[in-house]
């Protein structure tokens, strides 16, 4: 990452700052231009010069030169990553405490219908039901474990809550 | 100690081997591990890697591959540390960036590109002017993009509330989404770190969850202007990269005592991006929070922290090639006079550190006894919006606290536009401006010290209430900007009086007139280092952290003089500094290093006490399954001594209840004939019983053959130092090899309250 800095500087990520005080009737000023390290000084960068020739060194001493570097695109890429893993856990965030009481309230009326669908659809002889049930097991059972390991966090969580905010025995 | 027990396991190792019947030579599943909220056993941890290790070892000379493999074992510490690293740094990096720019959020927003910081949004830009350095026109204020006006009350009370209105928003998210993903990821962390690494188990806490929620919300909590610091919970978020990387390897996943060597070094890393000091973090790791530090750990976490230190670099977050915000480099010298007000520094450090402890401690109690506990989101609420309406008003507050601490620490140069650094400027001066002579304070300055006063008041009081709120939040960063503070307001006094009385003894040899002769930013740094050392009590690794952040080798002895008076100071009105005081809050069953003095003996101390039902115990071939499972059911506790029969009461051994438990259920479902009725033995051949039986249950291989004991009449002084330097969990009490009675750590850190006359209930855990 740094050797690509240090070849293409992108003309955004360098900079060199001075900062020059008042000197007899000049005001105070500051000069930002995208120079390399070694030009980064009061003759290179002060342009237009605003004192006399003879006057440029003693103004010169009292400017102060930085050089800095920075890097835009990591700035971005963190910023745009970290909204968008904040916005996700927000979405998450609302699912599980306000929508997902909603469906289960509403799921639960139908639950029992659901559950005497099935019965009666693996009960039915299929042609090929091996097959079609070996899939549909296959399928099941990868959501059943997701679904298990889902669980199983937020019986954690719950126990870690209870702990933390109810019950005050650990981290109070 | 160490060659009895692998002595004992490799006789153990022996046994198992010939015996057809023997199911148990394949090892239980899950034996070995401890239960939540329960502490290890770190002998028994070793004595398992010493085992593991000669196993590779013997195993190596017989293929190419397995010596690989041993190699490869070899190498997985170090390559954990290189992980640990890697992503400590990183997740650092990424949490400076985000918090450099939800910070100004809370302000305006940079129109050209919105995830600028203001920094960075005038970063380029060439209208900024030597008396307006920060303003750009890409830069809004919130009411400047609303109403199109920059002036007025109209845009300053909007300015106001939405300044309000952002943090109460950015504290409601931080809180609800601890409360709802990881309750874990809460408070500093440093504490129940430090309990981890002395041997206890919190499921959980180094968890992954725990991991992304404190990252995430460790942003929001600092950019909503809390007064809190990153630099404690990064520790807690180093800790969960470490534990994330120990499952990667067998070596350190299933060993808790492996496992806490690498965190400790993790620890190391974490202080390291926190304040970009690598040796402070090593330091800080050995003095403050680990328990057991060899020497291999030391070189680990040494080249964890440098690899830490190293990636945030090249991450540069702050644009400065710094890897903290508030680094300071100048080298004007002090003199001998000045360390009367570094030590005085000091003594208020010790102070703030005291007043801080009791007030947070008391309020931390009220909120787990009283009603307060139970409305944490209102807390976190009322506390952010009360310190969000107090800290605007004042520029000195309405800042990131690191950016605060960075203008307290620095010198005031030529071009420093700051307040602090509005001094008289004397017309007719001749030499160069960047080497500053002592010149009287200019009303810039004045109005800068009312503003910190306020400031520092502020901050004392609202630091007390924040810190232990469950939101991420460290404690570093206010503590410092209290010393900060109090240092600079005392070192411009310094200065100003040396400037008005050249003539008094001690300036006249040390402040010519025109020299430069007090820095009022080193004495911030000293305030800092003072009443960080007050509240945490560390001392070595804070006057090295403080150095490294300073670059400068000449002011050590300041730093020393300031962290050691101010530990002098606290120490005197209470032994213990903040974190031992949150553990003992909590009551975590944590050894801490003092002496014990009292003279109690064993006897005094062991389980069953004179008026007690007897001990629980387990014969080593008279009790059948039925029996065990009574005792584990009508028993809570977490292991049974075995001894030779109930007339002689002879110590054959001790076995941990959960392995008790784990080796019958897997007996009872996997070998045949294992009934209620078999007789459970613990010798090596089964005993002589009668055909009609049903068949035994060989336990041979959970016993533990080599408990610790100790006679009745040891002191308790002796015991107490084999508890804690050889992290044992229980002890068991003997006379003339006849077993009398067993001490727990539970029990050992009871007895150690009531000595010291504190409640023994407040000992929850075991």
């Amino acid at each position: 990452m740094r050797g690509q800095l240090s070849e293409a500087k992108n003309s955004e990520d360098i900079r060199c700052k001075c900062i020059c005080p008042p000197y007899k009737e000049t005001k105070g000023q500051i000069y930002n231009q995208n120079v390399s390290l070694k030009d980064c000084n009061c003759l290179h960068v002060v342009e237009p010069m605003p004192v006399d020739g003879k006057d440029v060194e003693a103004y010169c001493l009292r400017c102060e030169c930085k050089y800095e570097e920075r890097s835009s695109g990591t700035i971005k890429v963190t910023i745009i990553i970290y909204l968008s893993i904040l916005g996700l856990l927000l979405l998450y965030m609302v699912y599980l405490t306000l929508l997902e009481p909603i469906l289960k309230r509403r799921l639960f009326g139908h639950s029992q219908l659901i559950q005497s669908d099935d019965d009666v659809g693996d009960q039915q002889p299929f042609a090929n039901a091996h097959d079609v049930l070996s899939r549909s097991r296959s399928r099941s059972n990868m959501l059943n474990k997701v679904e298990h390991a889902q669980q199983r966090w937020r019986r954690q969580v719950q126990e870690q809550r209870k702990s933390v905010f109810d019950r005050h025995v650990v981290l109070s | 100690m160490a060659e009895g027990v692998s002595s004992a396991t490799s006789t153990e190792e022996m046994n198992g081997s010939g015996n057809l019947m023997d199911f148990l030579d394949e090892p239980f599943p899950d034996v070995g591990t401890y239960e939540d909220f329960h502490t290890i056993d770190w002998l028994r941890e070793k004595s398992r890697d010493t085992d593991r290790h000669r196993k590779i070892t013997s195993k190596s000379k017989e293929s190419i591959w397995e010596l690989i493999k041993s190699l490869l074992d070899a190498w997985s510490g170090w390559l954990v540390m290189l992980l640990i690293g890697l992503l400590s740094g990183t997740l650092a990096g990424v949490i400076d960036l985000a918090v450099d720019w939800m910070t100004d959020l809370k302000e305006g927003v940079c129109l050209s590109v919105f995830w600028y910081s203001h920094e960075q949004c005038c970063w380029t830009s060439n209208e900024t002017t030597f008396a307006d350095r920060d303003k750009c026109p890409q830069w809004q204020k919130w009411a400047e993009l609303m109403t199109g006006h920059t002036e007025g009350a109209g845009v300053y009370m909007l300015n106001y509330f939405l300044y309000v209105v952002w943090a109460l928003f950015f504290s409601f998210l931080a809180v609800s989404l601890v409360r709802v993903f990881a309750p874990y990821a809460c408070g500093s962390g440093i504490p129940e770190i430090k309990t981890i690494l002395s041997g206890f188990i919190i499921r959980g806490y180094l968890g992954k969850w725990t991991l992304l929620i404190k990252t995430v919300t460790l942003v929001l909590a600092v950019s909503s202007g809390l007064s809190l610091g990153k630099e404690g919970p990064l520790v807690h978020v180093a800790c969960c990269c470490g534990n994330l990387f120990c499952s990667l390897f067998s070596k350190y996943s299933k060993n808790e005592g492996k496992r806490r060597e690498v965190l400790s070094a993790a620890a190391a890393a974490g202080v390291s991006v926190a304040f970009g000091a690598p040796i402070g973090g090593v330091l800080f790791s050995l003095e403050e929070v680990s328990y057991y530090f060899p020497l291999k750990t030391l070189w680990r976490s040494f080249f964890a922290a440098l690899v830490a230190a190293f990636t945030l670099r090249s991450i540069n977050p702050f644009g400065n090639n710094r890897l903290v915000l508030f680094y300071v480099e100048y080298h004007t010298p002090w003199y001998m006079a000045e360390l009367v007000p570094f030590i005085l520094l000091g003594v208020f450090g010790g102070l703030w550190g005291t007043l801080f402890i009791r007030c947070n401690i008391a309020w931390c109690r009220r909120r787990k006894t009283t009603l307060l506990g139970k409305y944490p989101v209102l807390e976190v609420i009322v506390v952010t919006g009360v310190t969000a309406i107090l800290a605007f008003p004042n520029p000195y507050t309405r800042r990131s606290t690191s950016e605060l601490i960075s203008e307290l620490f620095n010198d005031c140069g030529a071009l420093e536009s700051s307040q602090l650094c509005d001094y008289v400027n004397n017309s007719n001066m001749t030499r160069p401006v960047d080497d500053i002579p002592d010149r009287p304070a200019g009303p810039g300055v004045y109005s800068a010290l009312w503003q910190l006063t306020l400031a520092l008041v502020f901050k004392i009081v609202i630091t007390i209430f924040t810190f232990g709120m469950k939101i991420p939040s460290g404690l570093f960063i206010p503590s410092m900007a209290v010393g900060a503070i109090a240092g600079r307001i005392v070192g411009i006094a310094v200065e100003q009086m040396a400037y008005h009385h050249h003539d008094w003894i001690i300036f006249k040899s040390w402040c010519r007139p025109g020299a430069d002769c007090v820095t009022p930013g080193l004495y911030a740094m000293v305030g800092a280092a003072a009443c960080l050392g007050g509240v945490t009590r560390m001392t070595v690794s804070l006057v090295v952290i403080m150095f490294e952040l300073t670059g400068g080798l000449e002011y050590i002895v300041p730093l020393m003089a300031a962290a050691v008076t101010s530990k002098w100071v606290a120490d005197a009105f209470g032994k213990e500094g903040i974190y031992e005081a949150h553990i003992q809050l909590n009551g975590y069953p944590y050894l801490d290093q003092d002496e014990f003095t009292h003279r109690t003996l064993a006897t005094d101390v062991m389980r069953p006490r004179r008026n007690e039902p007897p001990l629980s115990l387990l014969t080593q071939d008279s009790t059948t399954v039925e029996d065990v499972e009574t005792l584990i059911k009508e028993t809570d506790y977490n292991g049974f001594p075995v001894v030779v029969s109930r007339e002689s009461e002879r110590l054959i051994g001790f076995v941990q209840r959960r392995d008790l438990i784990l080796a019958i259920k897997t007996a009872r479902q996997k070998q045949d004939g294992v009934v209620s009725n078999s007789v459970v033995y613990f010798t090596e051949d089964a005993p002589q019983i009668p055909l009609s039986n049903p068949q035994p249950l060989k336990l041979r291989r959970i016993l533990n053959l080599s408990p610790f004991t100790v006679t009745d009449h040891t002191p308790m002084e002796t015991v107490v130092d084999i508890f804690r330097k050889l992290g044992l969990r229980q002890c068991l009490v003997t006379r003339s090899g006849r077993l009398l009675g067993i001490i727990t750590k539970k029990d050992v850190l009871r007895h150690m309250a009531q000595m010291m006359n504190q409640d023994p209930g407040s000992i929850m855990f075991n």
